[in-house]
């Protein structure tokens, strides 16, 4: 019947002007409300430390996306941020020369830990939701017995340097932290990986409609894990930017998995899959950093942090469904 | 013939956007008898039985019980008349016993509990009224029974209901043949306790086995309503008798038939038995049949979707064994899918992401997603111009475009594969005529350039104006073959086990 109604007349569909996501009018506006509260941020140290700090959860952000889109989760990536902080400060015992193979060894388990994901939600059938929080708890678990529940101060400073480091006298800038360099690169790459490859538009597909991929021909098992595997490992590249933050803890991650998610569903990635974008992901965590530097600025305690991301996260939902339904879904 | 109908419907009509399912249909049932509703896919059968069950409400037309207008507004005011329909699909909770079931949302309660007792007491006693007593444990999880079992079920529940009239909806598109042999033994003892049939099938031997009188529905409209059992020819040709269209186009020549591209022999699984059959390149063969004939699930079985459990197939004279769709496509296999939205398109992407889908799934996972071994995004935006698929702009999304072009950038998909063989299953389900009479002419220029086409569809007009040939399925295997432009009436009987009677 649908069928009927479509070719019957209706108002012609004006060709639509390229629409642009209204996260990115949101983080405008967030960034003036800044500046209006702290005229320094227009400064370098300002704007670069905001970049620094939202690094992490921007990568994650953009690794989640790749999960979203596919039409699952990742809650396990907390607590895989958690386990690379906890694991290297273990692996490299305060010996500033073990710091390449001990991030070798954490992107290893990075991999690892995305197969298992992927594999158990495609061959076991466990929906991703619980497949990623079983996986989320045991992550807990294993930094827990790995570090004796005691971890130590802080990791060596040739591994603190991706987070923490900032290099100096940078023309015009003044300062580029090394955080916002591979944010950016990371950011472009799953950006690349996401919307100019064959992989990406096959996660876009699977996360649309499963049956109609594989009847197409698409391997979604393969795409499915991959998604998930790329989640992970951008997991353990935040991990280590804030093994660079501070020092070493069992609660490092907590919380990151959810935050990665509200970040991905305010850049418009719509929850079950099928939509969503690496940019607006990015964009959707800085606007959520920014919200959190701007409670700080107001003076709100942390716990006001968790509440209103709570609301940020439904109401972005009750919008993109709102929008939807208006443009006749 | 004189007493009060107990259900009447009179000049019921029924319009959806852009299309009217029904036309002044009258139609009335009497106590204890059985009232055959017959007709093809899409005849208006379902609505109908949905108007009578509150489903929908009508636009003209009243619905009198017991000669007393009713204006049903939900399904419980119909259940409260005494309307119980089974659907194909059974409402049953599989992890609940059949008294659970039969009790569900009216459970018989004592001082505040449950009374499980009384409650099992009625359900044996209902399911002992026709004889399944024995069959059927009220304790048993429903899951447990067998599809047979399961709709006993259904009835008990109605006749707990003190359903008045009972409508059953192709029940026996499930049954083998005993389990079939018994539910029309449990039909012939509702009649007995007075209770209205409505039964809606497509198989004549059931029409004759059981019915006592017969309206058949075309269109949406009442093509003919007959107070005995007629010759099953008769009843067929009000089902088909219409006029073929001239929008097919030509047929194959015979120099234009190739060599044998795609065989089977001997195949069979869970859903197939012993099928034989040859394809030519350059030919559409056309596959007829009623629903859950075993059409789909042999598509299926070759597209490696369902594999194949024995038999051989043999594709451009190599034995091939496919249990994947990745190696049906990547040996030259492609489907259009029944189920367009559901398993044909990824509706939020785009007209060209959908098209480019197929030749992306074989390209190189980081390779870029404009280009790959089979095409490129111009070339692919001249498939979809060649078939002319009107959108706004290729980069729309492809749930805003008809029904008629969004399977045209479906057939694209393929067409950028070069496919040996492409398998159509409803390719004009739910289109325009104008799109439809564009997909035939599309299959037929597919067949010219050297492809084997299989053509699946329920609509029998089509699949005889545009079969080269045309292969007849009954219960999973296939049962007789027509030359092209055969008689609707013919395939019909075969489509239906009719075979003795002359068409």
């Amino acid at each position: 019947m649908t069928d009927h109604t479509l070719s019957s007349p209706q108002p012609k569909q004006t060709r639509r002007l390229p629409q642009i996501n209204p996260v990115y009018f949101i983080l405008a506006a967030l960034i003036v409300a800044i500046i209006l509260n702290n005229p320094n941020f227009v400064e370098p140290s300002g704007y670069m430390n905001f970049l620094k700090r939202a690094a992490p959860l921007a990568i994650l952000a953009a690794g989640q996306v790749y999960v979203i889109v596919s039409g699952g989760f990742d809650l396990s990536v907390g607590s895989l941020i958690t386990l690379v902080v906890v694991g290297s400060s273990m692996l490299s015992n305060n010996d500033p020369s073990s710091t390449w193979w001990v991030i070798c060894v954490m992107l290893g388990i990075g991999l690892g830990v995305g197969l298992v994901n992927g594999l158990v939600v495609c061959f076991l059938k466990v929906p991703s939701l619980i497949a990623t929080l079983g996986m989320m708890i045991t992550l807990n678990g294993i930094a827990f017995m790995w570090s004796g529940g005691a971890p130590r101060g802080y990791l060596p400073e040739s591994f603190r340097y991706f987070g923490r480091f900032n290099i100096r006298d940078v023309p015009l800038i003044q300062m580029l932290p090394v955080a916002v360099i591979v944010m950016a690169v990371v950011g472009f790459a799953l950006y690349w990986l996401m919307h100019r490859t064959n992989l990406g538009r096959m996660i876009h597909a699977v996360g649309d409609n499963p049956r109609a991929a594989q009847l197409a021909g698409v391997p979604i098992n393969r795409v499915r894990v991959s998604a998930f595997v790329i989640s992970s490992l951008s997991a353990v590249i935040a991990g280590i930017l804030l093994g660079g933050f501070g020092g070493v803890s069992t609660d490092v991650g907590t919380g990151y998995e959810l935050q990665a998610i509200t970040a991905a569903v305010l850049g418009g990635a719509q929850l079950l899959g099928g939509r969503g974008s690496v940019p607006a992901a990015i964009a959707g965590a800085l606007t959520l950093t920014a919200i959190f530097t701007l409670l700080n600025f107001l003076g709100l305690p942390q716990p006001v942090r968790q509440v209103v991301q709570g609301l940020i996260l439904i109401a972005a939902v009750a919008l993109a469904m709102y929008r939807r339904k208006r443009t006749g879904q | 013939m004189t007493q009060t109908p107990v259900i009447e419907m009179k000049g019921i009509g029924k319009r959806f956007p852009g299309v009217v399912a029904l036309h002044d249909v009258s139609f009335a049932c009497q106590r204890g008898e059985v009232h055959a509703l017959v007709g093809e896919n899409g005849a208006g059968k379902s609505t109908l039985i949905k108007i009578l069950s509150g489903v929908y409400q009508p636009d003209d037309g009243d619905v009198l019980v017991e000669g007393k207008p009713v204006r049903f507004r939900h399904p419980v005011d119909a259940l409260a008349a005494g309307i119980s329909v089974i659907y194909q699909e059974f409402s049953l909770l599989p992890e609940r016993t059949v008294t659970q079931n039969i009790f569900l949302g009216r459970e018989i309660t004592r001082n505040w509990m449950l009374d499980d007792e009384a409650m099992r007491t009625e359900t044996q006693r209902v399911l002992d009224m026709f004889g399944a007593g024995s069959r059927i444990d009220p304790d048993a999880l429903v899951s447990e029974l067998d599809v047979a079992s399961q709709q006993m079920v259904e009835i008990a529940k109605a006749i707990s209901l003190n359903a008045r009239v009972l409508v059953m909806d192709e029940p026996t598109a499930a049954l083998n043949e005993s389990e079939c042999r018994e539910l029309f033994e449990i039909v012939d003892k509702l009649r007995d306790h007075g209770t209205a049939v409505i039964y809606i099938t497509h198989r004549m031997r059931e029409v004759t086995r059981l019915a006592d009188r017969v309206t058949v529905l075309k269109d949406g409209e009442v093509a003919a309503r007959f107070d005995h059992v007629p010759e099953p020819s008769a009843i067929v040709h009000a089902m088909v008798g219409r006029d073929i269209a001239d929008f097919y186009a030509p047929f194959a020549t015979a120099d234009e038939i190739g060599a044998t591209v795609l065989s089977v022999q001997g195949g069979g699984n869970s859903a197939l038995r012993n099928i034989d059959f040859e394809l030519k390149a350059g030919e559409i063969l056309g596959f007829a049949g009623i629903q859950g004939a075993g059409r789909v699930a042999l598509a299926m079985a070759m597209f490696g979707a369902r594999p194949f459990d024995t038999g051989t197939m043999m594709l451009a004279g190599e034995k091939v064994h496919f249990t994947h769709p990745r190696q049906a496509i990547r040996a030259g296999i492609g489907l259009l899918p029944g189920d367009r939205k559901g398993e044909g398109l990824t509706l939020m992407q785009s007209v060209r992401d959908n098209g480019m889908l197929s030749p992306r799934a074989f390209g190189s996972l980081v390779g870029s997603h404009k280009k790959n071994d089979f095409t490129d995004v111009s070339g692919m935006d001249g498939l979809l111009d060649r078939m002319e698929v009107k959108a706004a702009s290729y980069d729309q999304e492809i749930k805003l475009l008809s029904g008629g072009n969004q399977q045209k950038a479906i057939v694209a998909r393929w067409l950028a594969l070069k496919p040996k063989v492409l398998i159509f299953i409803e390719p004009t389900r739910g289109i325009d005529v104008n799109a439809k009479a564009g997909i035939y002419h599309l299959m037929r220029d597919l067949a010219r350039a050297g492809a084997g086409i299989i053509m699946i569809s329920s609509d029998l007009p089509e699949v005889i104006g545009a079969a080269d040939r045309i292969l007849v399925m009954r219960e999973g295997t296939i049962v007789a073959e027509h030359k092209a432009g055969a008689s609707e009436t013919a395939i019909m009987l075969d489509a239906t086990g009719e075979t003795e009677v002359a068409a």
